[in-house]
């Protein structure tokens, strides 16, 4: 059976209509289909239909099937999972999913400002709402996610410096490193200073920080949740020799925290995924990246940025692309990296869930979370067999190095409560996540669970 | 007047909507609120104190960020009038956006990509937790190794660059493997592709070669033969190209940039016309990517994320990032992250996992018949509003003269240009006049005056009439109007914008904050919330 001669149209395919087919076959003056392909070999042609489960052509048939493979997926209740690591579970706002579930968003890519001015506007505001948040006066459309930001991030630093060495002050999420180190190899060494009690430490980097370095690479809340508090101090000694500082984070704590910025970050760069977009099996991730109003720095970031213009009208505003000649989109090979479709959807979504939030919002999440994270460190360490693995201050993630069972163990032994009490780090160490959707009960709960193992065990 | 209500004018009376919304920022009224976080509990708060307070010196924010302040309800009006001053694919005939296959994506899909299981399942949570998204992982990539003829797919990219990136990455540690790292350091595309098969070449550090088109629109086979060697390392190509144009050759190329020991990588964002008629591995390909978001029906997101699909064939598999979902011989599904030969991680985890959904669902609902009817309605659709274009005085598909196009082609204004002066980016504002999205094409303008149109397979023949009629009225605008062409838009939301200033470093408002820094106004409140 040929395709076309199907006995139904296919309702995503209008002109498989036999009429319209028909009639558009005789407008353009062919006989069949066949002729267009013309320039296509009988040597490449794949002469057998592909081989493919059958067709759900019924809506409801297909909604059966795609609903039945997702039933099987079994997410934790709403607080009982610990895990973080890269994806977060935190509270997205209803007006937030309604937002980017909306068909002119969700459905548009690459509108010009008139027609698509709705898209230019929301993406500027995103850039300056999370401007504020950062203390940054340049925030780019969003890159694909985190690694990728912190790769551009590193690579400017070397196109701007000339020079070849980042010093990584910090634990740093491994995926995150993997991709960093496999986008920057070509041209910058990943050289690790290992921190000190989870913070940076000074005197080990000072004594490597020369004019070789072209950055300084400080993640903060690192991978293990430390905030760095030496910051100043780094980037003044970076600074100094002519470094640049690159500070990867995750900006849902700036509503409490003195933003990087403000200490002497030059490049800031992270994930929107905190910023209203729900865990997804880690597949809604989208990255930030910021720089000060310097032109040195502003021409080498790849992605796009929409700026404020005038129109012919007072009181209108218009927008379009703010130094366009830089991207790969203006000159190809000869751009700053590439651009191309990365997460505009998600920015907008993180310039949503800030407007909400406001100021008071942010800074009421940011001691919440402070506060239960302190709260399960306390609750934790005071179990026996349980230690937290250093005095850094935490914002949402810890570890506790268990003694006597395995942190392994310990997860396999929660998995029949419901409870997912973190990620294992080693023979160890857990990785602990604790944001404002797990309570106190939460917590309690934990902390009970991981007493209860530990208490057998000792038995 | 009375019933009856007179015909309708051959053309929509289209105007957009215009709120003349203030910037969030302006919006502000101090004290409201548009959420409510969850608040620290008394317990908590007994035991741990005022952790604010207690943060060491210099890390406790000296003020709170100037968001603004705002209800609830102001905040959705404000994205909602946004909305509905941005022209979404849903609302309009969108073949004015060649090269991106702006087809319809099912509602359906969304409401399945939102499957509650989904939204709260987190990535690190034990597999056995997650075996109904691990299964829809591994069928999509099997069934897009059926698509693609390639051996394995890796579906974490978020984007067609980014997969070709994850391309170029792999063909670099397949090199690197073989000791051949030094040697290989040249990249050859065509002009015709896209640029980021130029743009990740570069990135990954190899020169690029870039070969134009013959007399015939062909991608020139000397000029590439002379550009192949012992120094060529990949060669990276679109095809169809963006012109529409099927490089009959192209096994040709395979087999010379096989015969200097390169590989072969295969742009497949144009794959829309050709699927089930020809796939990239039976043309010798070693490596391809295809773009979720465009073939395979996931929406755009405004600029993403999309999702990127890698086809590898056996001798790249293992250089594949991780992980790859496996399917074990009791019907359980794992990830296979031990690979040490891999690129490592490009991206989080497994990928745009409502975006896989999504393009799962598509396929299953269309079949291999399905994805056969899609490939020639697209290219019937291409070729009969070719036939229209042609129509318009003015307006020529350069290169490949009588010949038929795939699923796209590159036209020109050039001669209307030089009639009239009227560019084919006023054209295209003008265009938006009638609520029709149009584009040029990517730079440089090798074809003078482009416009590039792909109608895909979801336009109805009637809707694809009222694309052709709004070019044809604007070509006789810019004949008998011209100024009405300049001045546009007229049915916009805003007027004629002032770009200038966007590329002065001086001048450019980046940002609401800088805005306010430079010019010293946007004073919060002044205007109408």
């Amino acid at each position: 059976m040929s395709p076309m001669s199907a006995p139904y149209a296919h309702p995503y395919v209008p002109n498989s209509a036999p009429e319209a087919r028909a009639a558009m076959l005789a407008a353009v003056g062919v006989t069949s289909v066949d002729e267009f392909y013309a320039d296509v070999p009988d040597a490449l042609r794949l002469h057998r239909p592909l081989d493919l489960p059958p067709a759900l052509v019924a809506e409801q048939d297909l909604a059966r099937h795609v609903t039945g493979l997702l039933d099987r997926n079994r997410p934790l209740a709403p607080g009982r999972s610990f895990l973080g690591a890269g994806t977060y579970h935190h509270h997205v706002p209803a007006v937030v999913d309604e937002v980017i579930g909306r068909s002119e968003f969700l459905t548009a890519y690459a509108g010009e400002p008139y027609e698509d001015h709705g898209r230019f506007q929301a993406l500027f505001e995103y850039e300056s709402l999370m401007a504020e948040l950062l203390a940054m006066d340049v925030v780019t459309v969003p890159t694909y996610d985190s690694f990728q930001a912190a790769s551009t991030a590193l690579a400017m630093a070397g196109r701007i410096t000339g020079r070849r060495t980042v010093l990584v002050a910090s634990e740093v999420l491994p995926d995150r490193r993997s991709r960093v180190h496999d986008f920057v190899r070509p041209y910058l060494d990943l050289v690790d200073v290992p921190p000190r009690d989870a913070i940076a430490d000074l005197p080990a980097l000072l004594a490597v920080l020369d004019e070789s370095v072209a950055a300084v690479w400080v993640e903060t809340p690192s991978h293990t949740g430390a905030i760095e508090t030496r910051l100043a101090e780094v980037a003044e000694a970076a600074h100094a020799v002519g470094a640049i500082v690159v500070v990867s984070t995750d900006p849902i704590c700036y509503g409490v925290l003195t933003p990087p910025a403000s200490h002497g970050a030059d490049i800031v760069c992270g994930d929107l995924q905190s910023l209203g977009l729900h865990a997804y099996y880690g597949g809604a991730h989208g990255g930030f990246l910021a720089v000060h109003d310097d032109p040195r720095f502003v021409m080498e970031l790849p992605s796009r940025i929409f700026g404020l213009a005038a129109t012919d009208v007072p009181g209108e505003y218009g927008f379009g692309d703010v130094a366009y000649e830089r991207t790969s989109f203006a000159v190809r090979e000869e751009g700053k990296e590439w651009v191309g479709t990365a997460a505009a959807l998600w920015g907008i979504a993180a310039g949503v869930y800030l407007a909400l939030q406001g100021p008071q919002g942010m800074a009421e999440l940011g001691e919440t979370i402070l506060a239960r994270t302190r709260y399960a460190q306390q609750r934790l360490q005071g179990i026996p067999g349980v230690r937290l693995g250093d005095d850094a201050v935490h914002f949402r993630e810890f570890t506790i190095e268990l003694s006597g069972v395995s942190p392994a163990s310990v997860v396999e032994r929660l998995r029949p409560l419901g409870i997912a009490p973190g990620v294992p780090l080693d023979d160890q160490r857990l990785l602990i996540c604790v944001t404002e959707t797990n309570t106190s009960d939460d917590i309690d709960a934990l902390a009970a669970a991981v007493a209860a193992i530990l208490e057998e065990d000792h038995r | 007047m009375s019933l009856p209500v007179a015909r309708k004018p051959a053309l929509r009376r289209f105007h957009q909507a215009r709120w003349d919304e203030p910037v969030v920022f302006e919006l502000s009224a101090p004290g409201e609120r548009g959420v409510i976080p969850s608040q620290v509990e008394p317990a908590v708060r007994a035991l741990v104190g005022d952790v604010v307070s207690g943060l060491p010196d210099g890390l406790r924010r000296a003020a709170p960020p100037a968001l603004p302040e705002l209800g609830q309800m102001r905040v959705l009006r404000h994205y909602l009038r946004l909305s509905q001053e941005n022209l979404g694919a849903d609302l309009n005939v969108d073949v004015g956006q060649g090269t991106c296959t702006m087809k319809y994506s099912p509602k359906v899909n969304d409401r399945l990509a939102a499957h509650p299981s989904l939204l709260d399942l987190h990535p690190l949570q034990d597999l056995a937790d997650a075996q109904g998204i691990l299964e829809i992982i591994w069928r999509t990539q099997r069934m897009l190794a059926e698509i693609s003829g390639m051996d394995e797919v890796g579906l974490h990219t978020q984007g067609g660059s980014a997969a070709i990136w994850a391309n170029i990455a792999m063909i670099r540690a397949y090199f690197e493997g073989r000791g051949e790292a030094e040697q290989r350091t040249e990249v050859i595309t065509t002009i015709f592709s896209h640029p980021s098969n130029a743009a990740t070449a570069k990135a990954a550090g190899y020169e690029v070669i870039t070969i134009y088109p013959d007399a015939d629109g062909y991608p020139d086979i000397e000029a590439f033969k002379r550009a192949l060697s012992p120094r060529t390392a990949a060669i990276m190509v679109t095809n169809p190209e963006d012109t529409g144009i099927y490089n009959p050759r192209i096994a040709e190329w395979v087999e010379l940039a096989h015969s200097v020991g390169a590989l072969a990588s295969y742009d497949q964002a144009n794959a829309n016309g050709i699927l089930g008629i020809t796939r990239a591995r039976d043309a010798g390909f070693d490596v391809c990517h295809f773009n979720l978001h465009k073939t395979f029906g996931t929406p755009h997101g405004s600029g993403g994320p999309g999702a990127g699909a890698n086809g590898v064939a056996a001798h790249l598999v293992p250089f594949l990032p991780r992980p790859i979902v496996v399917r074990d011989d009791d019907g359980t599904f794992r990830l296979d992250d031990v690979r040490p030969l891999s690129i490592g991680k490009v991206a989080p985890f497994y990928g745009v996992v409502p975006n896989i959904v999504r393009a799962y669902a598509w396929i299953r609902a269309l079949g291999a018949d399905g994805l056969r009817a899609v490939a020639e309605t697209a290219v019937l659709n291409n070729n009969y509003l070719m036939a229209r274009v042609l129509q318009i005085p003015g307006a020529s598909a350069p290169y490949a003269t009588g010949r038929r196009r795939i699923e796209q082609v590159r036209y020109s204004w050039q001669d209307l240009y030089s009639e009239t002066g009227i560019s084919s980016e006023e054209i295209g504002v003008r265009a938006s006049d009638y609520g029709m999205h149009y584009w040029t094409s990517h730079h440089p303008y090798v074809v003078p005056q482009p416009f590039t149109l792909e109608p895909t397979e979801s336009y109805s023949k009637s809707e694809l009439d009222e694309y052709a009629d709004v070019l044809a009225q604007v070509a006789r605008e810019a004949r008998e109007a011209p100024d009405v062409v300049r001045t546009a838009p007229h049915n916009q939301t805003v007027h004629h914008t002032h770009h200038d200033d966007l590329d002065d470093p001086e001048r450019w408002a980046t940002s609401w904050r800088a805005y306010q820094r430079k010019y010293g106004c946007g004073d919060p409140g002044s205007s109408p919330g």
